[in-house]
């Protein structure tokens, strides 16, 4: 027997066309994806490649995501990989399905395939008489095989819908209020949990008084096993008070934690690593014309998810069934997990995508899940709805990753970077539910830790580099340096709950790159954007690097007039993937802003160009965001970031007004767009920083007390 | 103990039975089946619950029903719908100004009543007035000219 041809993206492990697409009788077409909407567009974008590859009308397609009786299992939506694995999946399954459809009409009109046109799914001769559309046609049948992957798809050149800026399908509901969100879902009966946990991350519940909340006007049930507890009531405002009520019947004894947010990074570089070399390059005879060497220490603290909208998910449990509907970022990967704490088959548990807030990563879609099934099991048969207040959100989110990055690089006589050094600390950037089997039961979902017979944690992980990597992601320079060595430091404790964020690694390795970069330029007396195009050979980043100066206008050597300051940055997300750069304009008064953010991006082939450039700018602002403000605090008792005053994130008045140009390449593989800017544009404000007060700070967030300190 | 309410929404009064300090934000949700406005934060620091009483943008969230009581509420469901849609939802379609779109609903309403008492407000305008919705996914510059674009088309038809 021969081997399987391989299959390109999510058709490899979802082999069959009928996985893919269904015609309906209505002159519809449903397309499966099991890439789901989570603000970035990427529903749209799917609909746009069936809709080309098939040669029907936008209109006609009927979207279905993230659903595991009715989709194919494509993973997580995450990575940036959506278009890059599920859309070329889509687009070979849609492709082979409309050349079987043709195939099949060319038989039954007597005309040869290559005389055959198709219209809006009407498959038609020359004379535009004898026609057949597709579902005339016996398509199930034909949809009912393995996909070959034989037939290629369009060539860009003939694309009319992939590459428009075709509006958004899920828009119109969210600007006129309708029912869209996991959290607008209401099933008939539904009831309203809310969950109580414990203060910290260990706490011990040494007492609770169930009964005092059980008598409280609406709660139907309370439910307490080990140290997990949580409520069902009638109403939604009942299920709050008694959630208040419940967090005063429960006294818990906490064990603290190792550190706190200001002693974080000392600490992650005291403990135990697993170390990797990431990258090595040497060139001994160039390494001996060092002239000058530059050290330097950057440091990003933990980050927040904060999406506006608390976690949420729907639950029921029906005798040996569960049903959840939930905006997880891999419905599969979560059932696998469900079904393990409830020691359940994976069949027995359905799980359905609907949308939720904003997702940048790994938030708490996935656990609140888990605490749905466990109060749902507390009133059989009715569905229950918990959403997280805001405080569990923010207390209990997995944070994006502390990290601390070591640099080193020495210039020689000429102002050429000869050699450099690049060692980053951190924890694994994954704690996700995932389908792998591991030798014991873990789960990554919080309730299942908390359990009186606890399931053990998933043991931190982190993506290869072949992936792309986690920690280590972007972390070799892509400038060409005669010696680089690159070394991840991975801390095995892990004293605050991390998994993935928006950017994973990059965010802090751009940022300590770019600014090192900015560091070293200035000293070799060199203007930044020409020191960087000087040791770049890459034509596509050399082309988003000298679009975006162009753009902000960027003049060599132009000096601040001490109230604001211009920056530079540029990365490839993954060194492989987008490529962003951005000018960053800088002002002082009254406090420090951006003023404008000016962008270059190349993303390969744009399928949406519009949804591109919005999930740039997106990126852009929070990553502004995150620079300016942004960091988890802790002591050593527990999270002390607990609401948007603990956690203050950009503001309308804060916010510039964000450019950003498209260098469209529709021959080039698409790419994502949703992390490109993550890197690039923390290091570009330092930068302006820089320019502005000749100060330099490696350590974010860029806050006002820290640059007066720097200044004093 | 539950009360009865009345309450005038869009234009149609109601009446709900429910605790008097219970907000209003679950009331439109959950009895009145009005989803637009959403829980963010339940402290009124976000702004995604945001309704006009009288006129003025107030987060639902934390607004006590009794506290609305005989005041006309508008929410975003009335304030248009896909076929007779206000200019700003309108504009905020035409600007593609969403991502996840989960603040939008309380970004249309407090600009709504932006543009009711400045039709040609300037940036810097729109900015102070939304300087309590919170966008996390960094839509900003679109919602900006989402508003820029219905208040134009307001003052031409109005």
């Amino acid at each position: 027997m021969s081997a399987p041809a391989k299959l390109p993206g999510s058709l490899a492990a979802n082999r069959r066309l009928d996985r893919w697409l269904r015609f309906n009788a209505d002159g519809s077409v449903t397309i499966y994806t099991g890439k789901v909407e989570i603000g970035q567009g990427v529903v749209t974008a799917m609909a746009q490649i069936a809709a080309e590859e098939l040669d029907v009308a936008l209109t006609r397609i009927r979207m279905v995501s993230g659903d595991t009786v009715l989709t194919p299992d494509e993973g997580h939506t995450s990575g940036s990989r959506s278009i890059d694995e599920g859309g070329s999946a889509m687009r070979y399954a849609c492709a082979e399905a409309r050349h079987l459809l043709l195939q099949e009409a060319s038989k039954r009109l007597d005309i040869p395939l290559d005389k055959l046109a198709v219209e809006d799914g009407v498959i038609a001769g020359l004379d535009r008489i004898r026609k057949l559309s597709y579902w005339e046609l016996p398509h199930a049948e034909l949809l009912n095989r393995e996909a070959t992957a034989a037939v290629k798809p369009k060539p860009a050149g003939r694309h009319t819908i992939v590459g428009s800026n075709i509006e958004r399908l899920d828009i119109p509901d969210k600007v006129t209020g309708a029912p869209r969100f996991v959290q607008d879902l209401e099933l008939p009966g539904m009831l309203f949990g809310r969950v109580v946990r414990p203060p910290s991350y260990d706490a011990q519940l040494t007492a609770f008084d169930a009964d005092a909340v059980r008598k409280l006007p609406g709660v139907v049930a309370v439910v307490r096993d080990g140290n997990f507890i949580g409520l069902v009531a009638e109403r939604e405002e009942q299920a709050v008070k008694a959630r208040l009520a419940a967090q005063r019947a429960a006294q818990w004894r906490e064990t603290p934690l190792p550190t706190d947010d200001s002693g974080i990074h000392d600490y992650l570089q005291s403990r135990q690593t697993k170390d990797q070399v990431i990258f090595e390059r040497t060139d001994a005879a160039a390494g001996a014309r060092a002239a000058r060497t530059l050290e330097a220490r950057y440091t990003k603290p933990y980050i927040a998810h904060a999406s506006i909208g608390p976690s949420c998910a729907l639950a029921r449990v029906d005798g040996t069934r569960v049903e959840i509907w939930t905006h997880s970022q891999g419905v599969y990967q979560l059932r696998y997990d469900l079904a393990g704490v409830l020691d359940m088959p994976p069949d027995s548990v359905i799980v359905h995508h609907v949308e939720g807030s904003g997702c940048y990563g790994h938030n708490g879609a996935d656990d609140v899940a888990l605490d749905a099934v466990l109060l749902a099991r507390a009133v059989a048969g009715r569905p229950v709805q918990v959403q997280w207040m805001r405080d569990d959100e923010f207390a209990w989110e997995p944070y994006g990753p502390a990290m601390v990055i070591k640099t080193r690089a020495a210039l020689d006589a000429h102002g050429a970077i000869v050699d450099w050094a690049f060692d980053l600390w951190s924890n694994g950037h994954t704690q996700r539910p995932t389908s792998v089997k591991t030798p014991g039961k873990v789960s990554s979902l919080i309730a299942a830790w908390h359990l009186e017979k606890p399931v053990a944690h998933r043991p931190q992980g982190d993506p290869p580099m072949a992936g792309g990597g986690g920690m280590a992601r972007n972390s070799p320079a892509m400038y060409d340096f005669p010696n680089q060595r690159v070394i991840a430091h991975r801390v095995e404790e892990m004293p605050l709950r991390v998994s993935a964020l928006r950017g994973l690694g990059a965010t802090a390795n751009v940022f300590a790159i770019e600014s090192f970069m900015d560091e070293l330029a200035a000293a070799a007396g060199a203007d930044p954007v020409e020191f960087r195009l000087r040791q770049m050979k890459d034509p596509r980043a050399r082309a988003v690097i000298e679009l975006a100066a162009k753009k902000a206008g960027w003049k060599a050597g132009a000096e601040s007039d001490g109230t604001s300051g211009r920056g530079f940055a540029f990365s490839q997300y993954k060194n492989g993937y987008g490529y962003l750069a951005v000018v960053i304009e800088l002002g002082l008064e009254p406090d420090i802003h951006v003023k404008r953010a000016v962008a270059a991006v190349d993303v390969g082939q744009a399928i949406n160009p519009d949804g591109i450039i919005n999930q740039a700018e997106g990126g852009i602002i929070q990553a502004i965001s995150w620079t300016l403000k942004e960091q988890v605090r802790f002591s050593r008792e527990r999270i002390t970031t607990l609401d948007w005053e603990t956690y203050p994130i950009l503001t309308f008045p804060e916010a510039p007004l964000v450019e950003v140009h498209l260098i469209n390449r529709p021959d080039e593989a698409p790419l994502g767009a949703g992390e490109i800017a993550a890197g690039p544009v923390p290091a570009a404000i330092a930068n302006a920083l820089y320019h502005a007060l000749g100060v330099r700070i490696r350590d974010l967030p860029l806050t006002r007390e820290r640059i007066a300190a720097a200044l004093a | 103990m539950a009360d009865s309410i009345t309450l005038k929404v869009n234009g149609v009064q109601h009446t709900v039975r429910a605790e008097p300090d219970t907000p209003l934000l679950y009331i439109l949700r959950n009895d009145l089946k009005l989803k637009g406005a959403k829980f963010g934060c339940g402290q009124g620091l976000c702004g995604s619950c945001t309704v006009l009483i009288d006129g003025l943008n107030m987060m639902a969230c934390d607004t006590p029903l009794w506290a609305a009581a005989g005041k006309a509420i508008t929410t975003i469901e009335g304030l248009g719908t896909l076929a007779a849609s206000h200019a700003l939802q309108r504009a905020f379609i035409a600007e593609q100004a969403a991502q996840c779109g989960y603040c939008i609903s309380g970004m249309i309403m407090t600009s709504a009543a932006l543009l009711a008492r400045n039709p040609d407000p300037g940036i810097a305008d729109i900015k102070q007035a939304l300087a309590r919705n919170l966008c996390r996914c960094g839509t900003h510059t679109r919602i900006i000219r989402a508003v820029q674009r219905a208040a134009r088309e307001l003052r031409v038809r109005p």
